[in-house]
């Protein structure tokens, strides 16, 4: 057997549940390589003592029944964890303690799965480099300058690292699939309702969604199983038959309907991304599927209508920090003066700003201007996408116009930040499902993306594509494992 | 015809203008937003979930019950039920409100506009009610238990609260008198708010400006925050419209704003400077969706709209035939009324009716005492005024009956039993005991055959006093009568 | 629609965070960056339009009137940074 770190999720599942492997063989292999791996700065809080003592209860009484009977894994710092301190990345929440579960990770652990630890992210989820974070930048495993993406960057930097054999994420804007792509593995985004939001820590509200990353489609499909269920305690979470993502996976697309928007096109794409995606179109016919070309005519406005929208819901989601209930307090003469220390010392820069963005959009004498516009444009672009989805199963388009950057190099320019999210941020605004999977290497030998987008709760259907693909791709990439320490 | 409340300053006359934001407490065992019991006077956040404390990622699951309680309010009031409404974030800072914003409803809210009809003195006036809106309620600040910090106690953060808007219809502080009880008893009768003012389930914004009589626009107006009594918003309105006339007739200017009333200075104050004005960036709470039903489920709550007061003292006056004015005492608090008909169902109306207003209410506000605590039972009256319409007792007796009824509920017919009170009615014994009485006062008896016919009350007064006030006045006056003629 | 020092002053007033003179300035000019790309939207005619303000794909789910939650002080104040075990505490608020 090589060695276990290498096993995918699935993998490790049949192995476990074939007897030969026990929870407390994975566990332990993965705590010994997290340990070595500090240098990437991935967790923020690990609960290795606490993972062995459950894997060993498992192993004690296994239950094979489970979906993921005894596997360790480390999860996004935004999910709420019992008794596990959880930050989001933010110096406001340094010190929190949740007496509570996310209903996504109590399905993880409901179903065999042992935490691992609590991994860094960009502050309340806010970033596209994972360089937001108050416990600092995440590097990402393909190079140490690199970014791994973000918001989820730890995840991917830790998936991608080998060391947690999945995770999971969120993803507002991208936060799943921009890293993913970073980083050559598998994000992907659910529709929204399918995974509730319940302790989960918001960033904006009508956006998030929960999602699984992994090394594989199959994983993908497994983990998203998991994740996926109705729950009364989300008012926004929807009540529909989930289905065997993973039992029901098949790579038989022949005659589905791709779409492929010109407006992705953009200003400026590079002709690697321009070869991957045609590459990917060509893969797609040689699995019998349709090219069809589409129109998705209100992309351009995607971006500009997610910073009104994310940063308005935002400005109020995070109006609870206040030093009052839990988390930092800064000591100030007055109420006022001590929400104001607070805020400021507890917040880092590109949350203020977000605050300040979402503060401004929703004031007296913007609001028309700004938010109200914004919610009509995103009802344009949820029409966009409803218009095609009558011709299409299915939609292709690059994950990223651009392979991952250098740390710093786009901090000082929060635009060009911004646009990095230029292909995912439309299917969280339209709340489809999407799904970013390693298509290829640029230039510099960095992972690239495709991203397939799908209809509302039609997760089963991207995920075959995304499979067929997969395979056809046989997306190989050789990690140097220069961050380890002996 | 009431004369009108106006406030007269160097020979001019100012109309006060007045509307409403009255909150009403949705009577409900659960929170509008999470499952915590919203009972009065617990211990501090012993009532507090995980979302009313407002922790990260906890979200808001809308309480069925408190939709209904509101749908019904609306159909008191008259009001269209909107089919679609918004639940919207009211963005603010204090340290009462553990979300940094309030759920409440802006721009769709549940209910639109409906009407009050007040019976004034003057006759019935007609108050506008701009809308209704579901929205939570904060916590308390306490400020004097600790003296360096303020304290906050989150048990009330969550509860239901109606806001029920009135247009500016309102000109006195009477008027306002009048219409907060009637509100109070339109909801009591839905069982939608206790309408406990104590227990501040019924608090009021109050929003005041002048204008010179005879003027159509309106002057510009402040708010008076959170008056808890009405005592307190009479006083208040008085004081506050009397600030507003004298900054006009100093040639000043209102400034709008919002102003707390304190009671114990009786006088308003500014509660914000300007430029602290507060911008409540609204927008549509994205954790939730639109409320939205159909016209059956509204039909279906309609069927469970009791008899409200208007349609109950309309009822009153046609078929008991009471007065107007007795018609609205009884219907103005929904146990009174129902006490009221337990009476009437074996017992003459008027007789029922001027008991209960007249004898039973000087008891209880004697005692201080609700109609639902009364030591008379309904079914004891009753039998009461049964004893006084067959003449079995008098009037007179009656009282001296009641006040021993009221001594621990007691049946008046074991009363008037036990101590032999009942009316001498045997025009026998009477004619004996008449026969003395004229046998004793010869001498009236010459005055009086001598014209002096005013004497007559003295022999019924002497036979009444003979008898112990037992007996039967009428056939005493008949008997007297004939014996004197 | 430019951005100016007071309205930043403001919107920070408004979101209670504190900033210095030299953070207020840098925001002003971010934030005239990020707005100046935002406005592309008004090329974009939006009179009849419905605006999006949700996307689940369905309804308002009701609850029913229970009680469920029990007392849990203890829990809901033990992240408190106060170490009062009745209230949470904040500084004197004068009305």
């Amino acid at each position: 057997m090589s060695n276990i770190t290498d096993l995918s999720l699935s993998e490790l599942v049949s192995n476990i549940k074939n007897k030969k492997l026990s929870s407390q063989d994975v566990t332990s292999e993965y705590i010994e390589r997290s340990k070595k791996s500090k240098n990437l700065n991935t967790y923020i809080e690990e609960t290795f003592d606490a993972a062995l003592k459950k894997a060993k209860e498992f192993d004690s009484k296994p239950d094979l029944n489970k979906k993921l009977p005894g596997i360790p894994m480390a999860v996004k710092d935004l999910f709420c964890t019992k008794n596990v301190k959880t930050t989001a990345s933010s110096k406001i929440l340094n010190n929190f303690i949740p007496t509570y579960e996310s209903t996504v990770t109590q399905n993880l652990w409901n179903d065999g799965a042992i935490l691992l630890g609590k991994l860094n992210c960009d502050e309340f989820a806010m970033g596209s480099s994972n360089e937001t974070s108050y416990f600092g930048n995440v590097i990402s495993p393909i190079d140490k300058d690199l970014v791994p993406g973000g918001s989820s960057g730890g995840s991917a930097s830790a998936l991608a690292a080998k060391l947690t054999p999945a995770t999971i994420g969120t993803d507002t804007g991208g936060s799943i699939r921009q890293p993913a792509s970073f980083t050559g593995t598998v994000g992907l985004k659910p529709t929204y309702g399918s995974c509730s939001r319940y302790g989960i820590v918001a960033f904006a509200s009508s956006l998030d969604q929960a999602g699984p990353m992994t090394r594989n489609v199959n994983d993908a499909a497994l983990l998203l199983e998991v994740m996926s269920s109705f729950d009364n305690k989300d008012s926004t979470s929807v009540d529909f038959k989930r289905p065997m993502y993973s039992k029901d996976l098949s790579k038989d697309i022949k005659g589905k309907k791709i779409g492929i928007p010109k407006e992705y096109r953009v200003d400026g794409m590079s002709e690697e991304i321009e070869k991957l995606w045609d590459d990917g179109k060509n893969y797609l016919k040689d699995c019998g599927a349709e090219i069809i070309d589409v129109s998705l005519p209100h992309t351009k406005f995607a971006l500009p209508t997610y910073y009104i929208v994310a940063p308005a819901e935002a400005s109020s989601n995070l109006a609870r920090y206040d030093g009052v209930k839990y988390g930092f307090r800064t000591e100030g003469n007055n109420l006022i003066d001590m929400y104001e220390k607070t805020r400021s010392v507890g917040f880092g820069d590109e949350v203020k700003r977000r605050i300040m963005i979402g503060t401004y959009v929703l004031s007296s004498g913007y609001y028309d201007a700004y938010y109200l516009k914004a919610q009509k444009v995103r009802r344009l672009i949820k029409n966009d996408f409803n218009n095609i989805f009558q011709k299409v199963d299915a939609i292709l388009t690059p994950s990223t116009p651009s392979s991952a950057f250098k740390i710093g190099d786009k901090s000082n320019d929060p635009v060009s930040m911004y646009l990095n999210d230029i292909f995912t941020v439309p299917v969280n605004l339209a709340g489809l499902p999407g799904i970013s999977i390693p298509a290829g290497l640029d230039k510099k030998g960095y992972p690239l993306g495709l991203q397939i987008i799908g209809k509302s709760f039609d997760e089963q259907n991207i995920l075959n594509i995304a499979y067929s693909m997969e395979d056809k791709i046989n997306f190989k990439f050789n990690l140097k494992e220069w961050w380890m320490n002996e | 015809m009431n004369k009108d409340y106006l406030i007269e300053r160097n020979g001019k006359k100012y109309e006060v203008v007045i509307g409403l934001e009255v909150h009403a407490q949705v009577l409900s065992e659960s929170k509008l937003f999470s499952t915590s019991s919203t009972k009065f006077g617990s211990e501090p956040n012993t009532q507090v979930s995980l979302v009313d404390a407002a922790f990260p990622g906890m979200l808001p699951v809308i309480n069925e019950f408190c939709i209904k309680q509101a749908i019904k309010t609306g159909i008191g009031l008259n009001a269209k039920i909107n089919n679609k409404s918004i639940f919207d974030r009211k963005n603010y800072f204090y340290a009462d409100l553990p979300q940094g914003y309030q759920i409440s409803q802006y721009k769709d809210p549940i209910v639109g506009e409906g009407n009050v009809v007040l019976d004034l003195a003057s006759g019935s006036k007609t108050i506008g009610i701009e809308r209704l809106h579901l929205e939570q309620d904060a916590g308390k600040s306490i400020h004097d238990i600790d003296p360096k910090n303020t304290l906050v106690d989150l048990n009330r953060s969550g509860v239901a609260l109606m806001e029920i808007v009135s247009k500016p219809d309102l000109r006195s502080p009477e008027e306002v008198n009048v219409y907060i009880k009637k509100l109070r008893s339109i909801m009591r009768y839905l069982g939608t708010c206790d309408g406990n003012m104590q227990e501040g389930s019924l608090r009021a914004d109050v929003n005041v400006s002048v204008r010179k009589q005879g003027e159509d626009k309106y002057g510009t107006r402040c708010e008076i925050k959170n008056v808890n009594s009405i005592k307190f918003m009479q006083m208040a309105i008085e004081h506050e419209a009397n600030r507003q006339v004298d900054i006009l007739e100093e040639g000043g200017k209102i400034d709008q704003e919002t102003r707390l009333f304190d009671t114990k200075k009786n006088e308003t104050r500014s509660m914000r400077s300007k430029e602290d004005a507060h911008d409540y960036r609204y927008f549509p709470d994205p954790d939730l969706l639109p409320l939205e039903f159909n016209d059956e489920y509204v039909e279906n709550i309609k069927k469970e709209i009791p008899e409200l007061p208007d349609q109950k003292k309309s009822r009153f006056i046609e078929k008991f035939n009471l007065s107007s004015y007795e018609a609205n005492i009884l219907v103005s608090d929904l146990d009174i009324s129902k006490y009221f008909e337990a009476v009437i169902e074996n017992s003459d109306v008027k007789l029922s009716s001027n008991w209960i207003t007249g004898e039973l209410f000087a008891l209880l506000n004697e005692k201080n005492l609700e109609i639902t605590e009364s030591p008379i039972s309904a079914k004891n009256l009753s039998k009461l005024i049964n004893l006084i319409k067959e003449g079995t007792i008098s009037g007179k007796i009656a009282k001296t009956v009641f006040e021993m009824m009221a001594e621990g509920d007691k049946n008046p017919i074991e009363i008037v039993k036990e101590k032999g009170l009942k009316q001498q009615s045997d025009p026998k014994e009477l004619e004996k005991l008449i026969e003395k009485v004229i046998n004793d006062n010869q001498d009236k008896v010459k005055e009086y055959k001598s014209g002096k016919e005013k004497l007559f009350g003295f022999f019924v007064g002497q036979a009444m006093k003979v008898s112990g006030g037992k007996a039967n006045p009428q056939l005493v006056n008949e008997i007297l009568k004939k014996k004197l003629k | 629609m430019s951005i100016d020092l007071k309205t930043v002053k403001h919107i920070s007033k408004l979101s209670r965070i504190s900033l210095d003179e030299q953070k207020a300035k840098k925001l002003e000019t971010d934030l005239n960056l990020i707005f100046k790309w935002i406005e592309q939207l008004n090329e974009l005619k939006t009179e009849n339009i419905e605006p999006l303000s949700s996307i689940a794909e369905t309804k308002l789910r009701l609850r029913k009137d229970e009680i469920k939650s029990k007392n849990i002080r203890e829990e809901i104040l033990k992240n408190s940074p106060d170490d009062n075990k009745d209230f949470f505490v904040v500084p004197k608020v004068v009305e």
